[in-house]
Protein backbone atom coordinates (compact mmCIF):
# COMPACT_ATOMS: atom_id res chain seq x y z
CA UNK A 1 0.00 0.00 0.00
CA UNK A 2 1.08 3.57 -0.94
CA UNK A 3 1.29 6.41 1.14
CA UNK A 4 -1.50 7.97 -0.89
CA UNK A 5 -3.41 5.29 -0.30
CA UNK A 6 -3.23 5.12 3.23
CA UNK A 7 -4.22 9.23 3.41
CA UNK A 8 -7.02 8.62 1.19
CA UNK A 9 -8.51 5.68 3.66
CA UNK A 10 -7.92 7.80 6.67
CA UNK A 11 -10.10 10.56 5.12
CA UNK A 12 -12.63 8.55 3.88
CA UNK A 13 -12.88 6.70 7.28
CA UNK A 14 -16.42 8.11 8.09
CA UNK A 15 -15.58 7.02 11.87
CA UNK A 16 -12.17 9.49 11.81
CA UNK A 17 -14.85 13.05 11.29
CA UNK A 18 -17.24 12.90 14.32
CA UNK A 19 -17.01 13.62 18.07
CA UNK A 20 -13.70 14.67 20.23
CA UNK A 21 -12.18 12.08 18.71
CA UNK A 22 -12.74 13.66 15.15
CA UNK A 23 -10.41 15.40 13.06
CA UNK A 24 -13.07 18.75 13.02
CA UNK A 25 -12.35 18.52 17.08
CA UNK A 26 -8.81 17.52 16.59
CA UNK A 27 -8.45 20.58 14.56
CA UNK A 28 -9.96 22.86 16.48
CA UNK A 29 -7.84 21.79 19.13
CA UNK A 30 -4.68 22.33 17.53
CA UNK A 31 -6.04 25.86 16.68
CA UNK A 32 -6.60 26.41 20.06
CA UNK A 33 -3.65 25.83 21.85
CA UNK A 34 -1.75 27.36 18.62
CA UNK A 35 -3.15 30.66 18.79
CA UNK A 36 -2.94 31.04 22.69
CA UNK A 37 0.86 30.28 22.47
CA UNK A 38 1.46 32.56 19.18
CA UNK A 39 -0.84 35.30 21.52
CA UNK A 40 0.97 34.85 24.44
CA UNK A 41 4.20 35.23 22.88
CA UNK A 42 3.48 38.33 20.45
CA UNK A 43 2.21 40.06 23.64
CA UNK A 44 5.63 39.83 24.96
CA UNK A 45 7.87 39.80 22.36
CA UNK A 46 6.43 42.87 20.03
CA UNK A 47 6.13 45.38 22.88
CA UNK A 48 9.28 44.39 23.98
CA UNK A 49 10.87 44.10 20.61
CA UNK A 50 9.47 47.41 19.70
CA UNK A 51 10.84 49.61 22.61
CA UNK A 52 14.33 48.13 22.21
CA UNK A 53 14.81 48.02 18.88
CA UNK A 54 13.42 51.80 18.80
CA UNK A 55 15.28 52.99 21.55
CA UNK A 56 18.00 51.05 20.11
CA UNK A 57 19.07 49.17 23.61
CA UNK A 58 19.34 45.71 25.11
CA UNK A 59 20.91 44.42 21.57
CA UNK A 60 23.82 42.39 23.05
CA UNK A 61 20.49 41.15 25.55
CA UNK A 62 18.60 39.85 22.50
CA UNK A 63 21.64 38.08 20.98
CA UNK A 64 22.07 36.07 24.44
CA UNK A 65 18.56 35.53 24.72
CA UNK A 66 18.60 34.30 21.28
CA UNK A 67 21.41 31.94 20.96
CA UNK A 68 20.03 30.42 24.53
CA UNK A 69 16.48 29.89 23.03
CA UNK A 70 17.95 27.95 20.06
CA UNK A 71 19.94 25.79 22.56
CA UNK A 72 16.86 24.68 24.17
CA UNK A 73 15.70 21.03 22.67
CA UNK A 74 11.40 22.24 22.70
CA UNK A 75 10.35 18.37 22.89
CA UNK A 76 12.44 17.84 25.84
CA UNK A 77 11.06 21.14 27.75
CA UNK A 78 7.71 19.59 26.68
CA UNK A 79 8.54 16.56 28.51
CA UNK A 80 10.30 18.30 31.30
CA UNK A 81 7.41 20.44 32.08
CA UNK A 82 4.76 17.43 32.21
CA UNK A 83 7.28 16.15 34.98
CA UNK A 84 7.66 18.89 37.12
CA UNK A 85 4.02 20.92 36.55
CA UNK A 86 1.76 17.70 35.71
CA UNK A 87 -0.96 17.37 32.98
CA UNK A 88 -2.50 20.77 31.64
CA UNK A 89 -1.93 23.53 29.55
CA UNK A 90 0.05 25.31 31.43
CA UNK A 91 3.04 22.88 31.28
CA UNK A 92 2.38 22.74 27.36
CA UNK A 93 2.34 26.70 27.13
CA UNK A 94 5.62 26.99 28.76
CA UNK A 95 7.82 25.64 25.74
CA UNK A 96 5.80 26.33 22.88
CA UNK A 97 6.13 30.47 24.44
CA UNK A 98 9.64 29.90 24.81
CA UNK A 99 9.73 28.12 21.38
CA UNK A 100 7.78 31.30 19.45
CA UNK A 101 9.03 34.31 21.59
CA UNK A 102 12.77 34.84 20.14
CA UNK A 103 11.70 34.56 16.55
CA UNK A 104 9.01 37.66 17.18
CA UNK A 105 11.61 39.41 19.16
CA UNK A 106 14.69 39.32 17.20
CA UNK A 107 12.86 39.82 13.94
CA UNK A 108 10.84 43.14 15.51
CA UNK A 109 14.08 44.76 17.23
CA UNK A 110 15.85 43.76 13.51
CA UNK A 111 12.86 45.45 11.89
CA UNK A 112 13.11 48.92 13.87
CA UNK A 113 16.90 49.27 13.82
CA UNK A 114 16.99 48.67 9.78
CA UNK A 115 14.36 51.30 8.99
CA UNK A 116 15.28 53.35 6.99
CA UNK A 117 15.75 56.64 8.83
CA UNK A 118 15.10 59.52 6.45
CA UNK A 119 10.81 59.15 6.51
CA UNK A 120 11.33 58.89 10.43
CA UNK A 121 13.05 62.53 9.90
CA UNK A 122 10.46 63.78 8.05
CA UNK A 123 7.74 62.75 10.21
CA UNK A 124 9.32 64.23 13.36
CA UNK A 125 10.18 67.77 10.99
CA UNK A 126 6.35 67.53 10.10
CA UNK A 127 5.52 68.03 13.92
CA UNK A 128 4.25 64.18 14.49
CA UNK A 129 4.92 63.14 18.18
CA UNK A 130 6.86 60.08 19.92
CA UNK A 131 3.83 57.99 19.63
CA UNK A 132 2.62 59.05 16.24
CA UNK A 133 5.92 58.58 14.33
CA UNK A 134 6.04 54.86 16.13
CA UNK A 135 2.42 54.19 15.37
CA UNK A 136 1.82 56.15 11.58
CA UNK A 137 5.58 55.47 10.47
CA UNK A 138 7.94 52.97 12.19
CA UNK A 139 5.85 50.74 12.75
CA UNK A 140 3.92 49.92 9.19
CA UNK A 141 7.76 50.18 7.73
CA UNK A 142 8.65 47.83 9.69
CA UNK A 143 5.64 45.38 9.52
CA UNK A 144 6.81 43.00 6.54
CA UNK A 145 9.69 41.92 8.57
CA UNK A 146 7.44 42.14 12.10
CA UNK A 147 5.40 40.08 9.91
CA UNK A 148 7.81 37.39 8.70
CA UNK A 149 8.95 36.99 12.36
CA UNK A 150 5.06 36.52 13.48
CA UNK A 151 5.19 33.58 10.48
CA UNK A 152 8.26 32.01 11.53
CA UNK A 153 6.95 31.77 15.25
CA UNK A 154 3.35 30.35 13.83
CA UNK A 155 5.28 27.25 11.98
CA UNK A 156 6.88 26.72 15.08
CA UNK A 157 4.04 26.69 17.21
CA UNK A 158 1.56 24.77 14.25
CA UNK A 159 4.55 21.72 14.32
CA UNK A 160 5.35 21.79 17.94
CA UNK A 161 1.75 21.36 19.60
CA UNK A 162 1.78 18.14 17.55
CA UNK A 163 4.74 16.89 19.42
CA UNK A 164 2.78 18.12 22.51
CA UNK A 165 0.36 15.50 22.15
CA UNK A 166 3.27 12.69 23.31
CA UNK A 167 2.73 14.54 27.06
CA UNK A 168 -0.72 15.35 27.18
CA UNK A 169 -4.01 17.31 25.94
CA UNK A 170 -5.24 16.92 22.20
CA UNK A 171 -4.50 18.63 18.87
CA UNK A 172 -3.95 16.89 15.58
CA UNK A 173 -0.32 15.22 16.95
CA UNK A 174 -3.13 12.71 18.90
CA UNK A 175 -3.43 11.01 15.57
CA UNK A 176 -0.02 10.16 15.00
CA UNK A 177 0.82 9.54 18.60
CA UNK A 178 -1.66 6.93 19.13
CA UNK A 179 -1.39 6.09 15.92
CA UNK A 180 2.17 5.18 16.55
CA UNK A 181 1.41 3.43 19.66
CA UNK A 182 -1.54 0.84 18.02
CA UNK A 183 0.57 0.66 15.25
CA UNK A 184 -2.27 2.00 12.94
CA UNK A 185 -0.01 3.56 10.16
CA UNK A 186 -3.32 5.11 8.59
CA UNK A 187 -4.07 7.10 11.36
CA UNK A 188 -0.36 7.87 11.55
CA UNK A 189 0.08 9.10 8.32
CA UNK A 190 -3.35 10.78 7.95
CA UNK A 191 -2.90 13.11 11.09
CA UNK A 192 0.46 14.02 9.88
CA UNK A 193 -1.01 15.43 6.73
CA UNK A 194 -3.59 17.54 8.51
CA UNK A 195 -0.39 18.90 10.27
CA UNK A 196 1.37 19.76 7.51
CA UNK A 197 -1.81 20.85 6.04
CA UNK A 198 -1.97 23.14 9.20
CA UNK A 199 1.45 24.94 8.70
CA UNK A 200 1.22 25.04 4.86
CA UNK A 201 -2.35 27.05 5.33
CA UNK A 202 -0.30 29.20 7.86
CA UNK A 203 2.45 30.08 5.59
CA UNK A 204 -0.63 30.94 2.94
CA UNK A 205 -1.88 32.80 5.48
CA UNK A 206 0.45 35.10 6.96
CA UNK A 207 0.84 35.40 2.84
CA UNK A 208 -2.72 37.00 2.26
CA UNK A 209 -2.10 39.23 5.40
CA UNK A 210 1.28 40.80 4.07
CA UNK A 211 -0.81 41.12 0.78
CA UNK A 212 -3.35 43.37 2.80
CA UNK A 213 -1.75 45.07 6.06
CA UNK A 214 1.41 46.09 4.13
CA UNK A 215 1.45 49.01 2.36
CA UNK A 216 1.74 49.31 -1.57
CA UNK A 217 4.81 51.90 -0.17
CA UNK A 218 6.38 49.90 1.83
CA UNK A 219 5.99 46.63 -0.63
CA UNK A 220 7.06 48.28 -3.28
CA UNK A 221 10.58 49.37 -1.60
CA UNK A 222 12.87 47.11 -0.86
CA UNK B 1 17.48 -2.98 33.55
CA UNK B 2 20.31 -1.29 34.53
CA UNK B 3 20.29 -0.88 38.90
CA UNK B 4 21.10 2.42 39.47
CA UNK B 5 18.34 5.23 39.08
CA UNK B 6 20.77 8.33 39.17
CA UNK B 7 21.40 10.92 36.85
CA UNK B 8 23.20 9.27 34.43
CA UNK B 9 22.04 5.94 35.09
CA UNK B 10 20.97 4.99 31.69
CA UNK B 11 18.14 2.14 31.19
CA UNK B 12 19.68 -0.99 29.51
CA UNK B 13 16.88 -0.86 26.93
CA UNK B 14 18.61 2.05 25.23
CA UNK B 15 21.23 -0.23 24.48
CA UNK B 16 24.09 2.76 25.16
CA UNK B 17 25.84 4.42 28.08
CA UNK B 18 25.39 8.14 28.23
CA UNK B 19 28.40 8.84 26.10
CA UNK B 20 26.97 6.16 23.22
CA UNK B 21 23.94 8.12 23.30
CA UNK B 22 25.83 11.55 23.09
CA UNK B 23 27.71 10.38 19.61
CA UNK B 24 24.46 8.89 18.30
CA UNK B 25 23.35 12.19 18.64
CA UNK B 26 25.99 14.13 17.36
CA UNK B 27 26.00 11.71 14.40
CA UNK B 28 22.78 11.86 14.05
CA UNK B 29 22.17 15.18 13.95
CA UNK B 30 25.77 16.61 11.93
CA UNK B 31 25.66 14.27 9.10
CA UNK B 32 22.66 15.97 7.91
CA UNK B 33 24.00 19.32 7.95
CA UNK B 34 27.08 18.04 6.83
CA UNK B 35 25.01 16.65 3.41
CA UNK B 36 22.93 19.90 3.68
CA UNK B 37 26.31 21.96 3.01
CA UNK B 38 27.74 20.06 0.40
CA UNK B 39 24.49 20.40 -1.95
CA UNK B 40 23.77 23.97 -0.59
CA UNK B 41 27.28 25.14 -2.30
CA UNK B 42 26.56 24.44 -5.41
CA UNK B 43 22.81 25.22 -5.59
CA UNK B 44 23.88 28.32 -3.74
CA UNK B 45 26.43 28.73 -6.41
CA UNK B 46 23.70 27.68 -9.38
CA UNK B 47 20.80 30.69 -7.23
CA UNK B 48 23.65 33.41 -7.80
CA UNK B 49 24.71 32.67 -11.29
CA UNK B 50 20.93 32.31 -12.53
CA UNK B 51 18.99 35.19 -10.91
CA UNK B 52 15.80 33.89 -11.75
CA UNK B 53 16.00 30.83 -10.32
CA UNK B 54 16.56 31.74 -6.68
CA UNK B 55 12.21 33.25 -5.98
CA UNK B 56 11.32 29.80 -7.34
CA UNK B 57 14.32 27.93 -5.12
CA UNK B 58 12.86 30.29 -2.29
CA UNK B 59 9.15 29.57 -2.48
CA UNK B 60 9.80 25.43 -2.58
CA UNK B 61 13.06 25.78 0.71
CA UNK B 62 9.70 27.96 2.61
CA UNK B 63 7.51 25.11 2.11
CA UNK B 64 9.70 22.45 2.66
CA UNK B 65 11.03 24.03 6.22
CA UNK B 66 7.10 24.86 7.11
CA UNK B 67 6.70 20.71 6.88
CA UNK B 68 6.64 19.88 10.35
CA UNK B 69 9.47 17.38 11.96
CA UNK B 70 6.81 14.87 12.91
CA UNK B 71 5.08 14.40 9.67
CA UNK B 72 8.39 14.27 7.58
CA UNK B 73 9.54 11.38 10.12
CA UNK B 74 6.10 8.97 9.68
CA UNK B 75 5.50 9.68 5.79
CA UNK B 76 8.98 8.32 5.78
CA UNK B 77 9.03 5.31 7.79
CA UNK B 78 6.62 3.54 4.68
CA UNK B 79 10.17 3.87 2.78
CA UNK B 80 13.41 3.79 4.95
CA UNK B 81 11.33 2.02 8.08
CA UNK B 82 12.03 3.38 11.26
CA UNK B 83 15.57 4.22 11.11
CA UNK B 84 18.42 6.70 12.26
CA UNK B 85 17.93 7.41 8.18
CA UNK B 86 14.65 8.12 8.28
CA UNK B 87 15.31 10.97 10.83
CA UNK B 88 18.38 11.89 9.35
CA UNK B 89 16.61 12.83 5.56
CA UNK B 90 14.31 15.53 7.22
CA UNK B 91 17.50 17.10 8.73
CA UNK B 92 19.19 16.89 5.90
CA UNK B 93 16.43 19.03 4.14
CA UNK B 94 16.15 21.47 6.68
CA UNK B 95 19.84 22.10 6.76
CA UNK B 96 19.75 22.67 3.12
CA UNK B 97 17.11 25.08 3.56
CA UNK B 98 18.47 27.46 5.88
CA UNK B 99 21.90 26.83 4.47
CA UNK B 100 21.04 27.92 0.70
CA UNK B 101 19.39 31.70 1.35
CA UNK B 102 22.74 32.16 3.91
CA UNK B 103 25.17 31.14 0.69
CA UNK B 104 23.29 32.44 -1.84
CA UNK B 105 23.16 36.24 0.57
CA UNK B 106 26.82 35.78 1.57
CA UNK B 107 27.80 35.57 -2.28
CA UNK B 108 25.95 38.36 -3.47
CA UNK B 109 26.99 40.66 -0.61
CA UNK B 110 30.31 40.68 -2.17
CA UNK B 111 31.24 43.62 -3.62
CA UNK B 112 31.27 44.46 -7.48
CA UNK B 113 34.75 46.24 -7.27
CA UNK B 114 36.03 43.00 -5.58
CA UNK B 115 34.84 40.95 -8.13
CA UNK B 116 36.31 43.21 -10.77
CA UNK B 117 39.87 43.56 -8.96
CA UNK B 118 40.18 40.05 -9.11
CA UNK B 119 39.45 39.47 -12.18
CA UNK B 120 41.91 42.44 -13.42
CA UNK B 121 44.50 40.04 -10.85
CA UNK B 122 43.83 37.61 -13.77
CA UNK B 123 41.63 34.69 -11.38
CA UNK B 124 39.17 32.62 -13.24
CA UNK B 125 35.70 32.15 -12.30
CA UNK B 126 36.72 29.16 -10.53
CA UNK B 127 39.62 30.69 -8.78
CA UNK B 128 37.97 33.64 -8.14
CA UNK B 129 34.76 31.64 -6.12
CA UNK B 130 37.22 30.02 -4.35
CA UNK B 131 39.51 32.60 -3.21
CA UNK B 132 37.15 35.20 -3.16
CA UNK B 133 33.76 35.20 -3.06
CA UNK B 134 33.91 31.75 -0.67
CA UNK B 135 36.29 33.30 2.04
CA UNK B 136 34.04 36.84 1.90
CA UNK B 137 30.81 34.99 1.98
CA UNK B 138 32.09 32.83 5.04
CA UNK B 139 30.21 34.90 7.96
CA UNK B 140 27.27 34.80 6.11
CA UNK B 141 27.46 30.75 5.92
CA UNK B 142 28.42 30.34 9.18
CA UNK B 143 25.29 32.33 10.67
CA UNK B 144 23.02 29.37 8.54
CA UNK B 145 25.27 26.78 9.78
CA UNK B 146 24.63 27.86 13.35
CA UNK B 147 20.73 27.74 13.17
CA UNK B 148 20.99 24.62 11.17
CA UNK B 149 23.23 23.01 13.80
CA UNK B 150 21.07 24.18 16.46
CA UNK B 151 17.75 23.29 15.15
CA UNK B 152 19.07 19.56 14.25
CA UNK B 153 20.57 18.92 17.68
CA UNK B 154 17.45 19.88 18.91
CA UNK B 155 15.04 18.08 16.06
CA UNK B 156 16.67 14.69 16.53
CA UNK B 157 15.20 13.99 19.51
CA UNK B 158 11.76 14.22 18.12
CA UNK B 159 12.85 10.81 16.49
CA UNK B 160 12.43 9.32 19.58
CA UNK B 161 8.88 9.14 18.48
CA UNK B 162 9.13 6.82 15.72
CA UNK B 163 10.73 3.84 17.58
CA UNK B 164 13.48 5.07 19.71
CA UNK B 165 15.40 6.50 16.68
CA UNK B 166 16.01 10.01 18.96
CA UNK B 167 19.24 9.02 20.42
CA UNK B 168 19.37 11.52 23.89
CA UNK B 169 15.63 12.08 22.84
CA UNK B 170 15.19 8.62 24.13
CA UNK B 171 16.03 9.76 27.34
CA UNK B 172 12.15 11.16 27.46
CA UNK B 173 10.46 8.51 26.59
CA UNK B 174 12.08 5.90 29.29
CA UNK B 175 11.45 9.08 31.65
CA UNK B 176 8.29 9.22 31.16
CA UNK B 177 7.99 4.57 31.26
CA UNK B 178 9.69 4.61 34.10
CA UNK B 179 8.83 7.97 35.69
CA UNK B 180 12.23 9.24 35.74
CA UNK B 181 12.15 12.93 35.54
CA UNK B 182 16.18 13.05 36.27
CA UNK B 183 16.19 11.31 32.93
CA UNK B 184 14.25 13.84 31.43
CA UNK B 185 16.38 16.65 33.08
CA UNK B 186 19.36 15.10 31.70
CA UNK B 187 17.76 15.11 28.19
CA UNK B 188 17.62 18.11 27.89
CA UNK B 189 20.49 19.49 29.53
CA UNK B 190 22.57 17.37 27.82
CA UNK B 191 20.98 18.41 24.70
CA UNK B 192 21.20 22.06 25.15
CA UNK B 193 25.02 21.86 26.44
CA UNK B 194 25.59 20.07 23.22
CA UNK B 195 24.28 22.77 20.96
CA UNK B 196 25.50 25.78 22.96
CA UNK B 197 29.44 24.12 22.74
CA UNK B 198 28.54 23.33 18.80
CA UNK B 199 27.70 27.14 18.59
CA UNK B 200 30.91 28.23 20.13
CA UNK B 201 33.20 25.89 17.79
CA UNK B 202 31.13 27.67 14.78
CA UNK B 203 31.84 30.55 15.93
CA UNK B 204 35.71 29.61 16.71
CA UNK B 205 35.75 28.59 13.12
CA UNK B 206 34.42 31.83 11.97
CA UNK B 207 37.21 33.72 13.64
CA UNK B 208 40.06 31.85 12.09
CA UNK B 209 38.77 31.44 8.73
CA UNK B 210 37.86 35.39 8.82
CA UNK B 211 40.90 36.90 10.75
CA UNK B 212 40.11 40.58 8.74
CA UNK B 213 36.97 40.49 10.76
CA UNK B 214 36.38 42.48 14.15
CA UNK B 215 35.95 39.24 16.87
CA UNK B 216 33.72 41.14 19.17
CA UNK B 217 31.16 44.10 19.40
CA UNK B 218 28.35 45.24 16.76
CA UNK B 219 29.13 43.08 14.30
CA UNK B 220 28.94 40.13 16.27
CA UNK B 221 25.98 40.88 18.16
CA UNK B 222 24.16 41.69 14.98
CA UNK B 223 25.14 38.09 13.69
CA UNK B 224 23.90 36.43 16.20
CA UNK B 225 21.02 38.08 16.44
CA UNK B 226 20.51 37.42 12.75
CA UNK B 227 20.93 33.60 13.23
CA UNK B 228 17.91 33.30 15.41
CA UNK B 229 15.32 33.04 12.72
CA UNK B 230 15.83 30.84 9.67
CA UNK B 231 17.71 32.93 6.95
CA UNK B 232 14.83 32.43 4.11
CA UNK B 233 11.97 34.26 6.36
CA UNK B 234 13.88 37.51 5.45
CA UNK B 235 15.09 36.86 2.40
CA UNK B 236 11.59 34.95 1.00
CA UNK B 237 9.93 37.85 2.02
CA UNK B 238 12.10 40.41 0.19
CA UNK B 239 12.01 38.67 -2.84
CA UNK B 240 8.40 38.08 -2.65
CA UNK B 241 8.10 42.07 -2.21
CA UNK B 242 10.20 42.73 -5.05
CA UNK B 243 8.36 41.06 -7.58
Amino acid sequence: MSLFQFISDFFRDNANWHGAYGIPHRLLEHVEYSLIALGIAAGIALPVGLVTGHTGRGGNALALVATAARALPSYGLLVLMFFWLGLGLTPVMIPLVALAVPPILVTTYEAMRTLDPAPVDAARGMGMGPAAVLFQVELPSALPLVLSGLRSAAIQVVSTTAIAATVSLGGLGRFVVDGLYQQNYTIVVGGATLIAGLALVTIALFWLVGRFVVSPGVRGRR
Amino acid sequence: MSGGAGFFDIPSDLQHSYAGLIGIHMQEAMIPVGIGLAVALPLGQLCVRFRWLYPPVLWVTTVLYAIPSLTFFVFLIDYTGATRTTVMIPLTVYSLVVLVPAIVDGVRSVPQDTLSAATAMGLGPVQRYLQVQLPLAVPAIIAGLRVATASSISLVSVGALIGNQGALGNLLQDAILYHRSNLALNSVVTIAVLAVLTDIVLVLLRMALTPWLPRSGKAAGRAARATAVEPSTEAALLEDAAS
